[in-house]
């Protein structure tokens, strides 16, 4: 009996450990990348390196700006939201509202497939098909604009914001919206009046992930974005060439010598986006939580 | 109330009190029920019978921040002691839950669990399955398909075939927690003919209320309203002469 | 004679029925191009042959297997301890600010940029344990990656077990790890396996943490150990359609590639979908 005990506590103990796998995961992240991040201070000082507009990493002396390639992933990514946020709501609108429920299961794995395809794909069909189009519709020199990338992250953030806003809308209690209906309101002011503002919270929710999804996506940026760091104008800058700072971490990791102030600085990069995606994920936690439909 | 049996008592409750966060579900009961008897608990929804009955085999445990005070024993041994092995406990008391819920596995299987887990040898256990299923009235209607799914059996069958699997681990006490309230007429039926039958070798206790059943079955009947203990007796002077305003206001169905 | 109300209302369907579309249209522009001018790359030898002539001929076999041995490796690693992991949370765990905490690390590990644990992977396996750029830290990257997919998929599976089959087995005196392992876990297996399946699309696709992690331009062999380079599919279409000097030379290569990824990636869709669709109505019966 007292083995059968042991045994018992003995495997949840083994569990615990296993479940606690994502916090030391977590912790172990935290550590090596600020550890490396840090490192850049030693040489150059902090201050520098949030205010300098210039990020030279090769020059004489050095430039570690993180601005051009904070500002840079910042255009694509509000490029992004603006192309995919009214798409992907009215989508979401669309399936669980008003189509009906053979043409409603069509749709969703439809745009589950845009979730599965691997970014240097789209990098790739971005690259090929829409860069070109991109330079002769507005006629400029180069089509590997922020715009380009802006509407490649917006179709790779679709499917975040359609499937959660989805959720979102069909969990509005159906007495609500007949409450509206029974009121002699068209449908559509019922969707607009009563659904989506009931929905809204999980809609924020599902806007949040898909800016923590846009800003870090790093392969299609990359393919897509002309990767000059400089600081864009708005909205100026989005028919210009602009490099983010995931790309900018995937460019030059492979041609810096590890150790060096540029090796460091682009651990210190990695850590910028990782605590900015980091407070994006707990906003959007926050959302969800806190306006919960509770019935 | 303390009464002697003809067959003893199996279980002791001295002044159980218990709470589920705040909300305190039962006040202060006492009760002593017999050996190798039906022994029913009635009352309206809500009255805490249910619950009641979960602290004889410590079910409520699973429940988080339910909290219990108060004496019960089974057999003389106190089943909220330190020691007490709730594994052990609940080999010895078993449970027949109000919705059928058996595994989806295999009729031999589902049966086999018990025993299986308890340490029997494969050998024994065709022999272990039949012996249960026959004492569960629901050997002749399965001996030919024992290794289909016991989730194509009927509602009233998968009901026998829960029971069948309580008394191959051997249990001392039973207890239903309204074990017909999903069944059709005939099915209830069937069950009660084999609580009737059980009594013989285990002690039982039911929940249910189907004042109807309790009468038909039961030799004791005990009534809560809520969370209350309001009345315990025989089940004759329970439904003839009820001592309590309650009571007869329940059983005369004036409320409930 | 229509109400504004009306004519508002066709107008917004309208607006929301072109909006549906376009996403449609984006589906299926893409596909369009990477299968039609794909498909014409891909034969038997192209899937089986050493890459030639500077990678501009040839086939893209060593990137195939690379891709395969990245899925296995980090399957092998994230697949067990996501599950444990679910196992502990669903089943044990009671509301408490360590769980509480261990919920939140799940969800900022699942928000945080892949290339982010490329670096992490790059600092902690390649250099610190001094696994070098391999596919044995690369799979370890992956399997960090995919593992708050596998722990939200697990924990789904675990919670449409029916709590009666807990009670049932637990009321007969069964201890509580013995009742998950012969009633919980049996019913909630070919859940948690589609949840992995679908995380091998996921490691198929991923290119920034290899790229940081041991994922090699070009190889003239297969990897003969676990702490060899090695080419991916990813990386593959990445470096031709980017840098060299073949790059309009390489086109059909590199359309073939996309091709297959998005072969593979839809082939694992697809077997997942079937496989819960078959599950589902199984658990119903």
């Amino acid at each position: 009996m007292l083995n059968r005990y042991l045994k018992e506590k003995g495997i949840e103990s083994i569990l615990f450990a296993a479940g606690a796998v994502a916090i030391v995961v977590l912790f172990l992240l935290c550590i090596f990348l600020f550890r490396d991040g840090i490192l850049l201070f030693e040489n150059y000082p902090f201050g520098e390196f949030l205010t300098d507009t210039k990020w030279f990493p090769t020059a004489d002396p050095e430039h570690f700006g993180l601005l051009p390639l904070f500002l840079g992933s910042l255009i694509v990514t509000v490029g992004a939201i603006l192309f995919s946020v009214p798409l992907g709501i009215a989508s979401a609108i669309y399936i669980s509202e008003l189509a009906n429920p053979k043409i409603a299961n069509f749709l969703k794995p439809v745009t589950e497939i845009l979730a599965g395809i691997p970014s240097v794909v789209y990098g790739f069909f971005g690259l090929v098909i829409l860069v070109p189009v991109v330079q002769k519709t507005l006629g400029i020199p180069t089509g590997q604009t922020a715009l380009t990338g802006s509407i490649m992250l917006g179709i790779m953030a679709l499917p975040t914001i359609i499937s959660i806003s989805e959720d979102a809308i069909s969990s509005v209690p159906r007495s609500i919206k007949e409450g509206s209906l029974a009121l002699g309101s068209t449908r559509w002011q019922t969707i607009y009046k009563v659904t989506v503002p009931a929905a809204l919270s999980g809609i924020s929710a599902a806007v949040m992930l898909g800016i923590g999804r846009a800003i870090g996506e790093t392969m299609t940026v990359m393919m897509v974005t002309g990767n000059s760091a400089v600081i864009p104008g708005f909205p100026s800058g989005l028919f210009a060439p602009v490099r983010t700072m995931t790309a900018t971490i995937a460019l030059e990791m492979g041609e810096v010598p590890q150790g060096s102030d540029h090796f460091h600085a682009l651990f210190a990069i990695g850590s910028v986006l990782f605590i900015t995606t980091f407070i994006i994920n707990i906003i959007a936690n926050y959302i969800k939580r806190r306006y919960r439909f509770n019935l | 109330m303390p009464e002697i049996y003809d067959n003893g008592t199996e279980i002791e409750v001295k002044n159980l009190n218990l709470w589920y966060g705040d909300n305190h579900a039962l006040h202060d009961i006492s009760i002593d029920i017999p050996k190798n008897s039906v022994t029913a608990f009635i009352g309206p929804s809500g009255c805490g019978k249910s619950t009641f009955l979960r602290c004889f085999n410590r079910m409520n445990d699973l429940i988080p921040n339910c909290r219990i005070e108060g004496h019960v024993s089974i057999d003389q041994e106190d089943i909220y002691a330190k020691e007490t092995d709730v594994v052990d406990l609940r080999k010895r008391v078993g449970m027949v839950f109000q919705k059928p819920n058996p595994f989806p596995m295999s009729i031999f299987d589902n049966i086999a669990y018990g025993p299986k887990i308890h340490g029997m040898g494969k050998k024994e256990m065709p022999r272990i399955v039949e012996h249960a299923l026959k004492s569960g009235a629901l050997w002749e209607e399965t001996s030919d398909r024992l290794d289909t799914s016991a989730l194509d059996l009927s509602g009233g069958q998968q009901q026998r075939l829960c029971i069948a699997r309580t008394l191959a681990v051997k249990p001392e006490v039973i207890l239903f927690d309204e074990p017909c309230s999903a069944l059709d007429p005939i099915s209830t039926g069937k069950i009660e003919d084999l609580i009737m039958e059980l009594k013989k070798d285990y002690t039982i206790v039911i929940v249910t209320h189907n004042m109807q059943q309790a009468a038909r079955i039961s030799d004791y009947t005990a009534f809560f309203l809520l969370g209350d203990l309001i009345e315990f007796g025989k089940t004759n002077q329970i439904f003839e002469n009820p001592q309590q305003k309650e009571t007869e206001d329940y059983i005369t169905g004036r409320f409930g | 004679m229509y109400s504004n109300a009306k004519i508002n209302e066709k107008i917004a369907f309208g607006l929301l029925k072109i909006a549906t579309g376009m996403v449609v249209a984006f589906v299926l522009v893409i596909l369009y191009y990477i299968i039609s001018n794909g498909y014409s790359a891909i034969s038997l030898d192209f899937i089986t042959e050493m890459p030639r002539n500077r990678m501009t001929e040839g086939g893209i076999y060593p990137a195939i297997m690379g891709t395969t041995y990245l899925i296995i490796g980090s399957m092998a690693v994230a697949l067990p301890l996501g599950m444990l992991s679910a196992i502990y949370l669903t089943e044990y765990a009671k509301p408490s600010k360590t769980t509480w905490a261990i919920e939140m690390a799940i969800s900022n590990l699942a928000g945080t940029p892949s290339v982010v644990f490329g670096l992490f992977g790059l600092a902690m396996f390649v250099k610190y344990l001094g696994f070098g750029p391999s596919i044995l830290s690369a799979s370890l990257t992956l399997a960090l990656l995919i593992l708050p997919v596998i722990i939200r998929a697990s924990q789904e599976a675990l919670l449409t077990v029916p709590k009666e089959y807990r009670e049932a087995s637990l009321a007969l005196g069964v201890t509580k790890w013995e009742t998950i392992r012969r009633v919980v876990l049996p019913a909630a297996i070919p859940g948690m396996i589609t949840g992995a399946i679908l995380s091998i699309g996921r490691v198929a696709g991923e290119t920034a943490p290899i790229l940081l992690t041991g994922a090699a331009y070009f190889l003239p062999r297969l990897p003969d150990s676990i702490y060899s380079e090695f080419m991916a599919l990813p990386y593959h279409l990445y470096v031709l359609a980017t840098s060299g000097t073949s790059i309009a030379q390489t086109r059909p290569i590199q359309y073939g590639t996309a091709l297959i990824l998005l072969i593979i990636v839809l082939c694992v869709n697809l077997v997942a979908v079937t496989l819960r669709t078959h599950y589902r109505n199984k658990l119903k019966r």
